[in-house]
């Protein structure tokens, strides 16, 4: 793949961290910068708003959006102009460069995550050797500038949201990072774009059973993470109006609203290239990749074509999961959501990297793959996941089952009576 | 002439905040100032702002932060294990068994003392 590797000659680590700053290397930056970044992204973006209004008014039998242009195909400019000529509003009292801060810190990480990902052969912004760490490290900025946002405005339901915020997404960072352990496991690097390599060799990811299991985690965690019903406890509009939000208005909300979006689209493409063989459309087969040819840039340009219309179709079914589950799926209570992340999410994680450990030495550990070793890896870690699931609810049932029913939260009677509430509860 | 990769990512900070920071101003300049006392009111739902908004907070939110630097602290002592595991041999294996093992005791200590019971 001589397209990864610029500076020959150094060692591995320096050749992989450098790059020649020739014409071709800086024209593709500006036009990543430039036309990816501040064109095509939040296009993207701005069209997953017009799609969720679209989706979320089918499952509830309406139309949606279909008065500004054919399709309501123009509602997001619509919205943006809206959002611009508004009032921005500062509520009195609050800490004033804070709550402007807020929202580009938010954004500028929901922009930052998408610096590393894999789309095509060599269609990556950037290549870091340590692309997953990085990619961790930057989106955990948001939650920072979530609770800057509820902190600084001075109101009640803001700061409510931006605790809850805080709560949630610091918990479920968690078994997202832990469950994305096993892949570096298997890749043996954290370059999002060997991850893609490995692929090639092994399958996808997501067919074994350990790395379902993190696929599986690794969706629901996301899925709090960005969040979206049922874990948008941070921003219920039932209860805390709209939680770290409610005191912006005008571009500022926008700037939100885009990052959340962003975000969205951000989780979806992660997954897609952590799991699902980046754009790769059949599993066990390198079909688009092995067409390409060392010395003609055509076959290179059609073959990422086909890559990249495949990695979009994966990150849309992805995102239209994510509509369909707030279409379907209510609001979780604050305590069950904690206790999801601490006492399910983390324990099957953890579990779960020895269990990669074993597929690793029974499947990947030989050098390449074969059937029967694909077939004795799958029969003996699919045993252990599933001990290990039916374990985790085991001990999650039998810790349960010590806490008298209701001694959690008191009944109607014992407030009346100001009687105590049972101390048993775990 | 051979540069790091960061840079792009230093270019993409510029970037971004650049994109952030364009409608913002666009807003300054054309969005409507008409300021008034309730306009700039914190929101309560119609009522006027009642009582101190920066107090004290309550200590759950502050033990789930503890256990969440703990557990980051773990996984990043797990990345370098997990990508030169191949090399490692019998011996990182177990000591990693022996570190998930202890981490494990301590998630159940917490679990048992009633840390991770959201009252």
């Amino acid at each position: 793949m001589t397209w990864y590797s610029p500076g020959a000659g150094l060692p591995f680590w320096a050749q992989q961290q450098l790059v020649e700053l020739d014409t071709t290397t800086l024209i593709r930056w500006v036009l990543w910068l430039l036309v990816g970044f501040f064109g095509i992204f939040p296009g993207i973006v701005a069209y997953m708003v017009w799609l969720e209004r679209k989706v979320a008014a089918r499952f509830q039998d309406r139309i949606g959006p279909n008065r500004v242009g054919p399709l309501g195909l123009l509602q997001p400019i619509a919205d943006a102009l809206k959002l611009i000529i508004k009032e921005d509003l500062v509520p009195r009292g609050a800490d004033r460069w804070v709550h402007l801060a807020a929202p580009v810190l938010v954004l500028v990480s929901a922009f930052l995550v998408m610096a590393v990902i894999p789309f095509a052969v060599g269609l990556a912004p950037v290549n870091l050797p340590s692309g997953l760490v990085y990619l961790i490290a930057v989106s955990s900025i948001s939650p920072l500038g979530i609770f800057l946002a509820g902190w600084s405005s001075r109101n009640k339901y803001s700061l409510l949201g931006a605790m809850r915020a805080v709560a949630q997404l610091v918990s479920y960072e968690v078994p997202q990072v832990l469950s994305t352990i096993p892949i570096v496991l298997w890749a043996g690097s954290l370059s999002l774009v060997t991850i893609f390599d490995r692929q090639l060799e092994f399958g996808w990811f997501v067919f074994s059973p350990p790395g379902f299991l993190a696929f599986v985690i690794l969706l629901i965690a996301n899925t709090a993470e960005v969040n979206r019903t049922p874990f948008d406890l941070p921003e219920a509009e039932s209860e805390i109006i709209a939680g770290y939000h409610t005191e912006y208005s005008s571009m500022r909300f926008g700037l939100f609203f885009l990052a959340e979006y962003l975000g969205v689209f951000a989780v979806s493409c992660l997954a897609t290239a952590l799991f699902l063989g980046g754009g790769t459309p059949i599993p066990f087969v390198g079909f688009p990749v092995s067409l390409i040819s060392e010395d003609s840039m055509l076959s290179l340009v059609l073959v990422d074509l086909i890559m990249v219309g495949v990695f979009l179709l994966k990150v849309l079914s992805f995102i239209f999961v994510m509509f369909w589950v707030r279409a379907t799926l209510p609001r979780m209570r604050v305590d069950r959501l904690m206790n999801f992340a601490w006492k399910y999410l983390v324990p099957l994680s953890i579990v779960n990297i020895l269990i990669a450990g074993v597929w690793f030495e029974m499947v990947i550990r030989p050098g390449h793959l074969t059937f029967p070793n694909w077939i004795k890896g799958f029969a003996v870690t699919a045993l252990l996941v599933v001990l290990a699931v039916y374990l985790v609810f085991l001990i999650n049932r039998k810790a349960s089952a010590r806490v008298a029913l209701g001694s959690e939260w008191p009944t109607v009677g014992q407030m009346r009576t100001g009687a105590t509430v049972g101390q048993a509860a775990r | 002439m051979v540069i790091n990769n960061y840079i792009f990512i230093g270019l993409l900070l510029l970037v971004a905040i650049t994109f952030a920071l364009l409608p913002l101003i666009v807003v300054w300049i054309i969005a409507p100032r008409k300021r008034s006392l309730a306009k700039s009111d914190t929101y309560e739902c119609g009522v006027r702002t009642y009582g101190e908004t920066w107090i004290r907070f309550r200590i759950q939110y502050y033990i789930y932060a503890l256990m969440f630097v703990v557990f980051d602290i773990e996984t990043v002592f797990l990345y370098p294990w997990a990508v030169s595991y191949a090399g490692l041999g019998t011996f990182a294996l177990i000591e990693m068994v022996v570190f998930l093992v202890i981490l494990s005791v301590g998630l159940a200590y917490a679990w048992a003392k009633g840390v991770l019971r959201w009252v």
